[in-house]
């Protein structure tokens, strides 16, 4: 029978040296992963200028590669994929909420604004 | 992995109210709160600087223009610096998180080490921020130069060196006839921009008047960045024109007909919230490294003492690893916005 007065907890977890090296295994691969992800962007940035007409498709690529390899690093480097699933929605649902809705109004702002003195310098 | 391999403890250890939310212990928990508040803080300062960069009438200054230059060597490497600063931090955040891994074997001396090794990763990104912030103030050879009809170009190009200046009218400090040979490009930069050069000849600081000995720039372009009349931005003059163009400009003996590198007031990378928002947001995020390399020092105290062997978890070292990686991972988005995109 669960007894209530005894949790799961995980936060001194311990493993042994055999879970150890599975898991620097683990780190290294996102280390590689990330390493890469970054001379690709590198790469890119130094060859294909703004004025490139592949610059949009660029531009969007940056984007997902940054988001790639945020995930990388807060669910595999600070553990968040490994705690409760409602720890996990309360540190990411203010970003789907907040962020995203500030960036799409800001933005159109941004450009509204521009548009209204463009008009009025001619 | 900190799941896949948690222990049961007694009720001793809940929290104050018996209780143990999400299965975290409290000091983790307050960690990520913080987190997601200072988070939210720097999405504010990007989107800001997002809603400025689209209401901006002009052409927004380009990462790979801006910075291309590496210590102690000439030439254009376009983003080289900010992507080895970019791979420092995230090799930093490898061995913090190998620090933790080593925390759950109660391996003391690998924990040390690896603290150590993000301790030293960390001192490196902030000595490297130092230096770029240190060549965005003084900026490059040439400024930022007006054009006759007010538009705004910068510069790229080979700039010629400055042999000596002549004294031909004598000041406070020189007479004439002498020959000034040191911190020749320092005067030179400092007079053009405050509109002290006038048709090769330079007004020093002692008041003294010279004759300016130097070998020709070359290899000039100069891109529009703001609409003047002629122009259109993103137009490159280029070659001889070029070339004249700027020393019309130099020797117009108008004070900020060329602006070098950046201060509060203005900048030679583009419009004024260009400069203070490069200030802020990774001035901002340097000092948060600034303050992870302390807090890693004193964590590294903690494990070298034995302080958290003896209470038998290495969650503090886990607890300074957030933030660490937090860290990281605001430089990945500053990174794509600031500098990439």
């Amino acid at each position: 029978m669960e007894r209530d007065d005894v949790i799961e907890y995980s936060l001194d977890a311990h493993h042994s040296e055999e879970q150890g090296v599975i898991l620097r295994k683990k780190i290294w691969k996102v280390t590689a992963i990330l390493t890469a992800i970054t001379v690709i962007e590198v790469t890119l940035g130094a060859f294909i200028k703004q004025s490139s007409d592949y610059w949009q498709v660029i531009k969007w690529l940056f984007i997902i590669l940054t988001i790639f390899k945020a995930a990388y690093i807060v669910l595999s480097f600070m553990h968040l994929g490994d705690e409760r699933k409602g720890l996990r929605y309360v540190i990411l649902v203010p970003y789907f909420i907040f962020a995203l809705y500030l960036i799409f109004v800001l933005l159109n702002e941004g450009t509204a604004i521009a548009e209204t003195l463009t008009q009025h310098a001619s | 992995m900190a799941g896949h391999a948690s222990k049961q403890i007694d009720s001793k250890t809940l929290w104050g109210g018996k209780i143990s939310p999400f299965s975290t212990s409290y000091g983790k928990l307050m960690m990520w709160f913080f987190l997601v508040s200072d988070a939210l803080t720097f999405s504010g300062l990007l989107i800001a600087y997002g809603f400025t960069r689209h209401d901006y009438l002009g052409s927004w200054p380009i990462g790979e223009e801006t910075f291309h230059s590496l210590p102690l060597l000439e030439g254009n490497y376009p983003l080289i610096y900010v992507a080895l600063m970019t791979f420092i931090l995230i090799v930093s955040s490898v061995t913090m998180v190998l620090a933790v891994e080593a925390g759950h074997r109660m391996d003391k001396k690998s924990v040390t080490k690896w603290m150590i090794a993000t301790i030293i990763g960390g001192a490196f990104f902030v000595g490297s921020q130092a230096w770029e912030w240190s060549h965005f103030i003084h900026g490059s050879s040439f400024g930022k130069v007006e054009l006759a009809d007010g538009s705004l170009a910068i510069v790229k190009g080979d700039f010629g060196d400055i042999e000596n200046f002549t004294i031909t009218q004598a000041g406070a400090h020189h007479q004439v006839g002498d020959v000034v040979t040191e911190d020749l490009k320092h005067q030179y930069t400092h007079a053009v921009a405050e509109g002290h050069v006038h048709n090769g000849m330079i007004t020093l600081h002692d008041g003294s008047i010279a004759k300016i000995a130097k070998q020709p720039n070359s290899d000039m372009t100069l891109i529009v960045k703001e609409f003047g009349g002629t122009y259109a931005i993103g137009a490159e003059i280029t070659g001889a024109e070029a070339v004249k163009m700027y020393e019309e400009a130099v020797n117009a003996g108008e004070e900020n007909r060329i602006i070098y590198g950046a201060n509060m007031k203005q900048n030679e990378y583009g419009p004024q919230h260009y400069g203070q928002f490069f200030f802020f947001i990774t001035g901002f995020h340097g000092f948060h490294v600034l303050s992870g390399v302390f807090i890693n020092f004193i964590i590294l105290l903690g494990v070298m003492s034995g302080l958290y062997h003896k209470r038998g978890h290495y969650e503090m070292v886990e607890k300074g690893g957030l933030y660490w990686h937090f860290v990281d991972l605001v430089w990945v988005f500053v990174f794509t916005f600031f500098y990439l995109v």
